[in-house]
């Protein structure tokens, strides 16, 4: 038995926003109350000054095994998810081979039991070898346990296609995952077409490249009834998009990322640091903070990493050969904590419905309550902690972070996963 | 002494370097004209031409520049270089480093690759072109150019013309002119304009016959061949007739005003031969500019003060 003390707990699912206790046994919550006696034998875990949530769920992040494992694997990329305070983590396919069959999805469930530290959730390709072409075994991966579908880092380009993806998917209470990216818009574009792009003298990726293919997806949504989730969400027009697809009482929702959040496109200067080379790329002040406000009026459902590990090698060249993307497992708590939680900007309860509600709900999880009968999954946050992200502060494999060299502070201690401690005081076990 | 420590982009550059480098290369005009090229002020100074892309005209200029200020030269690039090998350029440009060399001149397909040259060297850089970056001794040749024909550079109108999204020409030569007090207009089909011409200050437009006569410099640009055939332009017809310099337009050009070109020229397409061979073209003058203008950058920027310039 485990009792957390004197933390302030968070679920807006339960209405809860106050000091509790939690007792915890048999990897269940048992009774939550304003002050329980510790039980003969029962663990105590001091919480006083942290906040006590659901555990939070990062439901867009790459692992890269198998295939990439010089980036990262499932154990690295475990430790850093249990370092960044997540219970839960749902996959991207573009693996080698491709995530696209049963086989493939039940491998990463068991590496991920094996590592014991989170819930892998893999979301399986929607079309075999993310090549476009042709439907992959979308039944055969959902019943092996996949969480939704994505032909993520490309998307499929052509709209009859995403349509037979869309209706098949229909039949598995499964969400569509969409990388929305018109490859004849975006071309050899590596940053935000714009200011940026002439500033710096390369090919630039059009917000255009993005919405149109968001207004696509919304339209198939509304043809076939799939639900349809928007990954990374980079725009202010495609955001106003989601939002009158949702008053029209479609099923869509939408993810955004840290680094769309709080940095933009003037933050690459003449340096051409390519950890800020990310895809969608970095884009104007005017689309960072119309997001912020989506985040916080509840448009935007999701808060993601896209964690996306990469060898030094693949970052250390010139901007325009680098690989995108950065990773994020590690400093999404912090990066929320100080930019937005301290700031009396972005709520607790708020935090923890776009960090551990929705995407559950996305995922079509099971639901994790602050109560008693609830799995214990649950995550403790400790908003004081200083974090100076540097290179040794990743559990990750890989450094390639658009936020080095930031001082944040606010990130989890521990974490629970039905009731098992895999980090304690910010230590991973 | 220039406020830089490297020649990486003009945006940097203050209007007294630009000056400090258009005045020393005028010292080196004079050096050219004589039947003895050469004056000692580099000698003992080892310059590497790296060219990761094919370059003939900027890359013999570079090294006339250099022979002629008697620094020591080595010459890498092209085929053999260990880039193509799949070496990194950062362990190239340590491994050449490591040899004490003094600067590193270098062409490069993608923007950036200067700068991360000077990551990986304490050598002096020298940008001969990245990506559709910067051209920044480009830049420099032109003004000189132009300078040399009115005296000044402030005040003058000049439009340039072409594939300006494209083109590392233009994402120098525009700032430049601007720090220098000129006034700047773009001209260009909308398939090869500026996507934000705010950010130069300039105004942009896609007809030539609006303004060809009120300017003093008409600017035309190379047309890449490769992006004909429906990618951004239809036919070399269509663009000679939209866009080219021909007699026709050449003859409404104000009096005193003149044509430049950095090359090399589709003649009959963007310039009609006869407007490039006219009196007031002066595409050979930016030719002998470009080797007096790489010497005083490459002067000013290694420190040949403890040399006697003449």
């Amino acid at each position: 038995m485990i009792l957390l003390k004197g933390a302030h707990g968070v679920d807006p699912q339960v209405g809860l926003d106050e000091p509790v206790d939690v007792l915890i046994d048999g990897g269940a919550i048992v009774e939550v109350a304003p002050a329980i006696d510790a039980p003969e034998g029962a663990e105590v875990v001091d919480c006083a000054g942290k906040v006590l949530m659901p555990g939070l769920v990062d439901m867009h992040v790459h692992f890269r095994e198998p295939g990439f494992e010089y980036k990262e694997d499932i154990e690295s990329g475990c430790r850093a998810a249990t370092h960044g305070g997540y219970t839960d983590v749902a996959t991207m396919p573009n693996t080698q081979p491709v995530t696209d069959n049963g086989t493939a999805v039940a491998f990463q469930i068991v590496t991920a039991e094996k590592v014991g530290l989170n819930r892998v959730h893999p979301i399986g390709a929607l079309t075999r070898g993310e090549d476009g072409e042709a439907l992959a075994e979308i039944g055969d991966m959902t019943f092996a346990g996949a969480a939704g579908f994505s032909d993520d880092g490309h998307g499929v380009q052509s709209a009859g296609m995403m349509r037979t993806c869309m209706e098949y998917v229909s039949q598995f209470d499964r969400a569509v995952i969409a990388h929305c990216e018109d490859e004849s818009l975006t071309g050899n574009g590596v940053i935000n077409e714009g200011r940026a792009s002439t500033r710096l003298g390369m090919f630039g990726w059009p917000a255009l490249g993005e919405e149109l293919e968001v207004m696509r997806d919304i339209e198939l949504c509304r043809l076939t009834g799939c639900p349809l989730h928007v990954a990374h969400i980079s725009t202010a027009r495609s955001l106003d998009l989601v939002r009158a697809a949702k008053a029209d009482g479609l099923p869509v929702t939408c993810e955004v990322t840290p680094h769309h959040l709080f940095l933009t496109e003037e933050n690459i200067t003449d340096s051409y640091n390519t950890n800020l080379k990310v895809n969608p790329p970095l884009r104007t002040r005017d689309d960072a903070a119309a997001l912020v406000e989506g985040l916080l009026d509840g448009s935007i459902d999701c808060l993601v990493s896209d964690h996306a590990p990469h060898a030094t090698h693949e970052k250390d060249c010139e901007f325009e050969i680098a690989y995108f993307g950065t990773i994020g497992l590690e400093t999404t708590v912090p990066l929320m904590m100080t930019n937005l939680v301290e700031k009396g900007l972005l709520s607790w309860p708020r935090f923890v419905e776009v960090a551990a509600v929705a995407p559950r709900r996305v995922l079509r999880l099971e639901p994790v309550r602050l109560e008693a009968g609830s799995v214990a999954d649950l995550t403790l946050i400790d908003p004081e902690a200083p974090v100076t992200v540097t290179p040794e502060y990743f559990e990750s494999k890989a450094e390639n972070s658009a936020f080095l060299g930031q001082r944040l502070h606010g990130a989890a201690s521990d974490v629970f996963v039905a009731g098992k401690r895999t980090l304690a005081n910010g230590v991973v076990q | 002494m220039l406020s830089v420590r490297n020649l990486i982009d003009t945006t940097s550059l203050t209007a007294d370097d630009i000056t400090q480098i258009l005045d020393t290369a005028r010292s080196f005009d004079e050096v050219n004209s004589r039947s003895i090229k050469k004056v000692p002020a580099l000698r003992g100074r080892t310059i590497v031409n790296l060219f990761l892309e094919p370059s003939t005209r900027t890359r013999s200029s570079f090294e006339l520049a250099e022979k002629r200020l008697s620094a020591d030269t080595l010459n890498m690039g092209g085929k053999e270089s260990s880039v193509v090998k799949g070496e990194s350029l950062a362990d190239t440009i340590q491994t050449i480093s490591a040899m004490n060399v003094d600067a590193f001149v270098c062409r490069a397909s993608f923007a950036g690759t200067p700068h991360v040259i000077t990551e990986n060297t304490d050598a002096k850089v020298i940008n001969a072109g990245d990506g559709k970056h910067q051209h920044p001794t480009q830049a420099m040749l032109d003004l000189y150019t132009i300078r040399e024909h009115f005296g000044h550079l402030d005040g003058l109108k000049v439009a340039i013309v072409g594939d300006l999204l494209h083109s590392r020409v233009a994402g120098s030569l525009v700032p430049a002119l601007k720090t220098m007090g000129a006034e700047v207009t773009l001209v260009g089909p909308p398939t090869f304009q500026v996507i934000d011409p705010a950010y130069y200050g300039v105004e942009q437009t896609s007809s030539i016959d609006d303004v060809i006569e009120e300017m003093d410099v008409v600017y035309m640009l190379r047309v890449q061949l490769e992006r004909m055939g429906g990618a951004a332009i239809p036919s070399r017809r269509e663009y000679n007739r939209l866009y080219g310099l021909t007699k026709e337009r050449a003859a409404r050009m104000k009096p005193g005003s003149i044509v430049c070109h950095p090359g090399p020229m589709n003649r009959g397409m963007e310039i009609m031969g006869e407007v490039a061979d006219a009196p007031n073209s002066k595409i050979l003058d930016q030719v002998n500019a470009g080797v007096c203008t790489r010497m005083a950058a490459l002067y000013l920027l290694l420190g040949g003060d403890d040399n006697d310039l003449a």
